[in-house]
């Protein structure tokens, strides 16, 4: 007999299993499978058909591949964690008993979990953990910061500020830091670590608050932790191996004092501390970077255009890796030290703090040195002459940038310019909405500008920088339209001299412009007519049998357009029928898009209307 | 023990023989007071023997000072055990043995065979005490028995089997066995009675109580009345203290020691007057630590060695220390330490490196967080603050936060150090951790497309011209719906039918109305002849067909030409069928008017005729009658004036019919499904299938090969009869009913006019070679015509040689399009 086909017994109803199955299969606690997932990075997938994945039930299950439920089942990780199920059972009866000999014992026997292997089977190569660090980092710089709550140790939170600290320190020994941002939510960092980019979020001061059980479960955090720590440890390793730094790394500050583990300043402090001096290595040698040797061996081949923006590229980057080097900064005690540090460190700069307050500077106020001074007050009573009193948003813009801007704009007082974001260039759509500010960085011209006005600060620091700036746009402003007219002009030069009519140009502008010409000539002639002289008038006779200037076919834009358009309707319409869905989803989109910038357009718009009103009116005044 | 008390008591008896009346209770107080001290019982017993064996030569002075000795011993025996008590003791009697025995034996023999004597004499001795002990037992059950069947003699000889090992004599026997049932059965038992422990209520009606020793009768008192007790009581100063005994039924006066010693019961304290409950406490053990030693005895040589078993429990320990076996409380705090401080080591050899490894089944690597953009900036640009109705709307969604724009209200700060925590920082984390681990995943493509790039790659229109561009004339005249046209082959003229049951005849050049005919019906269809030998038109006026001779153009030669081969009409040789005669008459006799107007042959038929329509040569056309069933279609033969059915059954309502341009093949749509039959083998040949709800309107492309549907379903399908019978392209073109499409026969294009007032022209290329589909350009839609009622275009309409287009609307006109 020929066995009947039956429905689910092969392809994605098999493929497929849900998660109550699953946890049946593994014989583990919910609790401990989510753990066991966390830990294994297991995840539920989308099948392609979910009716057919889920045995022809239609409602949403959380399904499991199967594979994975039996990776899961092949790890030893299970058996620790049915260990410490019964361990907990055993410390339990313990302590109902009273037994506090025998509890201490099964405490000392806890099963620990074990995650190298997690780590190497997650990450089958480094690059694929480094990959993968964003996540890691934010949330270890996160619980670095917490106190010892219920389901977060003092240890595990010593040890996140361990491994972020040491994460910190490679990116200032490999001067590997890219782009900072100051949102809201904290500080956004973005480094390049083996060629990847990496980004993490550090909160600002002080992030920890009770959560409500229903929003927040800082054991599934907590759990997420665990192995990130663990990862973390490895990647740090294999990172500060790489530059030749001994791992873990010697710092002249303990990081790890008794002290710190009551007083949560000190535990800051300390912290901060330690990213401002140098970690010992591990022996002298001078390691090379790859990356240049790469670029002059391209180089000796051929001097093709890609090989050159290479080299800009190049050189680029590392005058932005030695950005501060050579500047002496000092930070107020109202600023926040830790992101400033980290990033003027990692640029090559020297950072010291007011003494008194906290450990680890290491020169005064007094030291004439120092270029400049972090402040985040208005005033400040007593200033030296020799060096600039700057804002902190300066040092992160300036990052941004690539090159030191100019102070003036960030004076003590001063209301600031705006911080835009570094992170909005990439992938940016053509519809996106573009802040004038923005355009303005943008622009090559104005960077050279600013690198001219940098040198005038340097003459005269006295003067009235406020205005400079301004000046400075509108300078440029002018020199462009100069720009523009000359350009114009030389093209109407060149027709009118020439002549030539051209029955078909190309740009509408400078059809207008030759038609102005061409009208004034005529006019002039009928002006001129009254006065003529026989001469003149056999002059003319001559004009009149020469060839006449005809009239110039003008192209109708408007009808052009919508001609065209209509066209685009029509063909729009021959979209596959497959496709038509997304054709119109990504229509409605890029509407959207459009909208959102016309609204950003207008209000911005408006927002500069009503200030130069009010400016208007203070001057008048 | 035993023989120890009665002992005792014989002395006892021996001291206070004078008042043999007392009774026990003081006695026992004496006793009492022997024993009071903390002395052990097995003391005692010592004591007792010791009594036991001087009594005949040791002073009492001598074995109070043993006594002495021996209250010391009994303390020690506290801590160093029995055992050593008893050798004390044992010492003791041998003393006491040897001063009364070895007297008389010889001095010269040595201590050690004393002393061996000595333990064996012990030993006896012990055992001869239990012996004793049971055998005593044994006699005191036999005087029982004997007392109550009372028999001295047997008593006493029972008594005098006792051994005599003790120094009592048989003077001292009687006695001792009068007192030996005292001891025996309780201390407190006064037996003089001995009628033996039974109540006394049995005596109650004899004038004696009982029984004495001599067996006499105890006589009980004379009974006294209550006045004799109240004299006695009265006049007796000892009364109260009074007791008769009910023994023997006489009064007994207490002591004064008796009643102090009720006194002191009473009053729940010790029965002795003299015993001190506070006498001063001596410390023997104190902490301070004394001179001399309390105790004159050495320590014992065992209290210096080192214990054995101690010694191997810590040699256990010291070796598993130094085996590693165990640990020392700082070794153990170190190592748990340790445990904690995660280790790590180089995982990767290299960075892209991979080993082999087991891993995640085709692993999906989480997508990344987006990256803030201007708006998340502690200090952004002004105009990405909220206003006051983004504000509004951001709170509005207050439910649905995924609706919302942004996820954070954007905020401004003046300075750094104004920047607060962010409120949703944790919970943000939070979602992301369960993202990761909760979120479903799976591959998918993303679609980087610009929208453009999915509008399939098409010539420019440019390079497709020419093609009717702009409207150049526009035919007026009709008072009614112009529902078709038809143009005459050489392309100078075209024909309309109408609503207003006319039809005019126009020329296409001018714009001039040339003739108008009044059909007597509504024009549904027009057709004018293909064949230009013949001017004709073919005209479907509700019931009738009409063939018109239009008389225009080459009139002379073509018109005249026409009519005479009209004006013979050929001889029907077959006879029709029945089936066909009711359906079609033919004639030819008309009206004078008719005639003039240039009709020629009215074919009448059965229902209402709703298209009329050529074959290429000119010869045949065919009629559709939509109501017509099985007969619906019919076609006429010019030549031979004949009709004939083609069908026995019918598809549905036809819509359409169409002759092929090269073959004998006949189209024919019904309103889901196109037909293609071969008139010559009378076959169908294929059956399209438009997948739609109405076919409207049907046109073939000149070669023949492609077909145009259009439908009132807004669709225009383009059939490739040589690919498959599904369209092969499906266009959406118009907005409402497409009701007219039409081929032009030169140039590759058609055109198709819809409800929606457009015409739209579309580029519709015809490739010879086979392997290359039919290439579809839309070119330009035209929009002129006015909207009358829900009807915009009936009938387009190409020019036979120019590129140009005619279109007929509800708006009753005709418009030309160049």
């Amino acid at each position: 007999m020929v066995k009947r086909f039956k429905k689910y017994e092969a392809g994605e109803g098999v493929q497929f299993m849900s998660r109550l199955a699953a946890l049946h299969k593994l014989q583990l606690s919910l609790n401990d499978f989510r753990r066991l997932c966390i830990l294994k990075g297991i995840y539920p997938r989308e099948p392609k058909n979910r009716r057919k994945a889920q045995k022809g039930q239609t409602q949403i299950k959380i399904l499991y591949h199967k594979k994975d439920i039996n990776f899961l089942l092949h790890d030893k990780l299970i058996w620790t964690l049915r260990d410490i199920k019964i361990m907990n059972r055993r410390i339990k009866k313990a302590d109902s008993v009273g037994d506090m000999r025998l509890k201490r014992m099964r405490i000392n026997k806890y099963p620990q979990l074990r995650l190298d292997h997690v780590v190497k089977e997650r990450y089958p190569t480094f690059i694929d953990a480094i990959k993968d660090l964003d996540d890691c980092l934010t949330l270890l710089f996160l619980f670095s910061t917490f106190p010892a709550i219920k389901c977060v140790t003092r240890s595990q939170t010593t040890l996140c500020r361990r491994l972020s600290v040491e994460f910190m320190h490679y990116v200032i020994a490999s001067q590997g830091l890219r782009k900072v941002f100051v949102s809201i939510k904290g500080y956004y960092f973005q480094a390049e670590v083996k060629g990847q980019l990496v980004t993490w979020i550090v909160p600002h001061y002080y992030p920890y608050q009770p959560q409500a059980k229903s929003e927040v479960d800082f054991r599934i955090m907590a759990n997420f932790v665990e192995f990130y720590t663990t990862m973390c440890g490895f990647v740090n390793f294999r990172l500060y191996h790489s530059l030749n730094i001994a791992y873990p790394p010697q710092f002249n500050v303990s990081i790890d004092s008794e002290e710190s583990q009551t007083d949560e300043t000190t535990f800051v402090s300390e912290r901060i501390a330690a990213l401002n001096c140098e970690i010992k290595k591990t022996n002298d040698e001078q390691f090379e970077e790859p990356e240049e040797m790469d670029l002059q061996l391209i180089s000796n081949e051929g001097d093709s255009e890609k090989v050159k923006k290479m080299h800009e590229r190049e050189k680029a980057l590392k005058r932005k890796k030695n950005l501060f080097k050579g500047l002496k900064f000092f930070i107020n005690r109202e600023v926040p030290r830790e992101p400033l540090v980290f990033v003027i460190r990692c640029f090559g700069g020297k950072v010291s703090w007011d003494k008194s307050c906290f450990v680890g500077s290491t020169f005064d106020e007094d030291d004439e040195t120092i270029t400049h001074q972090i402040v985040d007050r208005p005033s400040i009573s007593k200033q030296y002459i020799s060096r600039d009193y700057i804002q902190p948003q300066w040092v992160f813009d300036s990052i941004n940038q690539g090159v030191l801007l100019p102070t003036n704009k960030y004076f003590l007082g001063v209301t600031l310019p705006p911080h835009l974001s570094p992170f909005s260039n990439a992938h940016r759509e053509i519809t996106e909405y573009v802040p004038p500010e923005e355009k303005a960085l943008r622009d090559p011209n104005l960077v050279v500008q600013h690198e001219i006005s940098d040198v005038e600060n340097e003459d005269d620091e006295d003067g009235s920088k406020q205005t400079e700036g301004e000046l400075n746009l509108a300078l440029v402003n002018a020199f462009r339209e100069e720009n523009k007219q000359i350009r114009a002009e030389n093209q109407v030069e060149e027709k009118g001299g020439k002549k030539i009519i051209e029955p078909e140009s190309e740009s509408d502008e400078e059809i207008d412009v030759t038609d102005m010409l061409e009208y004034s000539d005529d006019e002039n002639a009928e002006v001129e007519e009254k006065e003529l002289t026989k001469e003149q008038k056999r002059e003319l006779a001559k004009e009149k049998m020469a060839v006449k200037s005809g009239n110039v076919f003008k192209v109708d834009t408007k009808k052009e357009k919508k001609l065209t358009e209509q066209e685009l309707k029509l063909r729009a319409k021959m979209v596959k029928s497959r496709h038509k869905k997304l054709y119109h989803t990504l229509l409605e989109k890029r509407a959207k898009a459009t909208k959102e910038t016309k609204l950003l357009e207008n209000k911005r718009r408006q927002i500069d209307e009503t200030r130069k009103k009010v400016r208007a009116k203070k001057n008048n005044a | 023990m035993v023989p120890g008390k009665l002992k005792r008591k014989v002395i006892e008896e021996k001291s206070a023989s004078d008042d043999k009346e007392i009774e026990k209770k003081p006695e026992e107080s004496e006793e009492d007071e022997d024993y009071g001290s903390d002395e052990d019982l097995l003391v005692e017993i010592n004591n007792e023997e010791q009594e036991q064996d001087g009594s005949d030569d040791n002073s009492d002075a001598e074995s109070d000072n043993s006594d002495d000795i021996l209250s010391f011993e009994s303390f020690d025996s506290e801590q160093e055990g029995s055992e050593n008590l008893q050798e004390v003791s044992s010492e003791i009697d041998a003393e006491q043995t040897s001063s009364d025995e070895y007297e008389e034996q010889e001095e010269f023999i040595d201590k050690e065979k004393a002393k061996l004597e000595e333990q064996k004499r012990l030993t006896e001795l012990k055992a001869f005490r239990k012996k004793e002990r049971v055998e005593q037992k044994k006699a005191s059950e036999l005087i029982k028995e004997q007392l109550r069947q009372p028999n001295d003699e047997t008593l006493i000889s029972a008594k005098t089997d006792r051994p005599t090992t003790s120094n009592d004599t048989d003077e001292n026997g009687k006695k001792f066995i009068e007192y030996e049932d005292d001891g025996d059965t309780s201390d407190e038992e006064d037996i003089r009675n001995t009628v033996g422990n039974i109540p006394l209520h049995w005596y109650d009606d004899y004038k004696h109580i009982g029984y004495d020793w001599e067996g006499k009768k105890i006589i009980k008192p004379p009974v006294q009345d209550q006045l004799d007790t109240f004299l006695k009581k009265m006049e007796d100063p000892d009364f109260w203290r009074t007791v008769k005994d009910p023994q023997t039924g006489q009064d007994v006066v207490l002591t004064d020691e008796d009643i102090q010693i009720i006194k002191q019961i009473k009053n729940q304290k010790n029965p002795n007057v003299n015993f001190d409950s506070y006498e001063p406490w001596i410390e023997w053990f104190t902490s301070e630590v004394e001179k001399m030693p309390i105790r004159s005895i050495p320590d014992s040589k065992q209290s210096f060695l080192p214990s054995k078993t101690e010694r191997k429990q810590v040699g256990r320990i010291v070796h598993s220390l130094k085996m590693g076996w165990k640990k020392t409380k700082a070794e153990q705090d170190k190592i748990e330490a340790e445990k904690k401080i995660p280790k790590f080591f180089m995982l990767w050899d290299s960075d892209t490196g991979r080993d082999k490894m087991r891993r995640i089944h085709d692993h999906v690597t989480a997508p990344k967080r987006a990256l803030p953009g201007h708006a998340e900036s502690y200090n952004p640009p002004p105009e990405y603050l909220f206003n006051d109705k983004e504000k509004q709307e951001w709170e509005d969604l207050k439910d649905e936060p995924y609706k919302r724009k942004l996820h954070y209200v954007p905020q401004k700060y003046k300075s750094l150090r104004h920047v607060p925590y962010y409120q949703n920082y944790i919970r943000e984390r939070f979602i992301r951790c369960l993202d990761l681990y909760l979120c479903p995943r799976a591959k998918r493509m993303k679609a980087t497309v610009q929208p453009e790039d999915l509008i399939p790659k098409l010539p420019s229109s440019k390079d497709l011209q020419p093609f009717p561009t702009t409207q150049s004339m526009v035919y007026t005249g009709h008072t009614d719906i112009v529902r078709t046209m038809s143009m005459e082959p050489m392309g100078q003229y075209f024909v309309s039918g109408s609503d207003d049951h006319t039809i005019k005849i126009w020329e296409v050049a001018t714009g001039r109305c040339i003739k108008t005919i009044n059909t007597k019906g509504v024009v549904r269809s027009v057709a004018w002849c293909p064949n230009p030998k013949i001017s004709l038109i073919a005209v479907a006026s509700d019931k009738r067909c009409l063939l018109i001779n239009p008389h225009v153009g080459d009139i002379k030669l073509i018109a005249k030409k026409t009519d005479d081969i009209l004006s013979d009409a050929p001889v029907i040789e077959e006879i029709e069928n029945e089936r066909i005669k009711t359906a079609v008459q033919w004639s030819s006799e008309i009206d004078a008017n008719d005639y003039k107007d240039g009709v020629r042959i009215i074919i009448n038929h059965f229902q209402e005729v709703s298209q009329v329509t050529w074959h290429g040569k000119g010869d045949y056309f065919a009629t559709v009658m939509p109501n017509g069933l099985s007969r619906a279609v019919l076609v006429h033969q010019l030549s031979k004036r004949r009709s004939q059915t083609s069908f026995s059954k019918s598809h549905g309502m036809v819509q359409c019919v169409l002759f092929h341009p090269i073959k004998p093949c006949l189209f024919v749509a019904s309103q889901q499904h196109i037909r293609i039959y071969d008139l010559v083998k009378q076959e169908m040949i294929k059956k399209l299938l438009p997948s739609c709800k109405w076919i409207a309107k049907i046109a073939i492309h000149p070669k023949g090969d492609n077909l145009l549907v259009s439908t009132y379903d807004k669709k225009v399908m383009w059939f490739d009869l040589d690919l498959s019978t599904k369209p092969y392209q499906t266009l959406k073109l118009h907005q409402s009913a497409v009701r007219g499409v039409a081929y032009h026969s030169r140039y590759p294009m058609f055109a198709s006019g819809s409800d929606d007032r457009g015409v739209i022209v579309c580029h519709g290329m015809v490739y010879n070679d086979l392997l290359q589909n039919a290439l579809i350009v839309p070119l330009k839609r035209l929009e002129f015509h006015e909207k009358v009622s829900d009807y915009g275009i009936f009938e387009v309409l190409f020019h036979s040689t120019q590129p140009w287009l005619l279109s007929s609307g509800s708006d009753y006109t005709i418009r030309l399009y160049t």
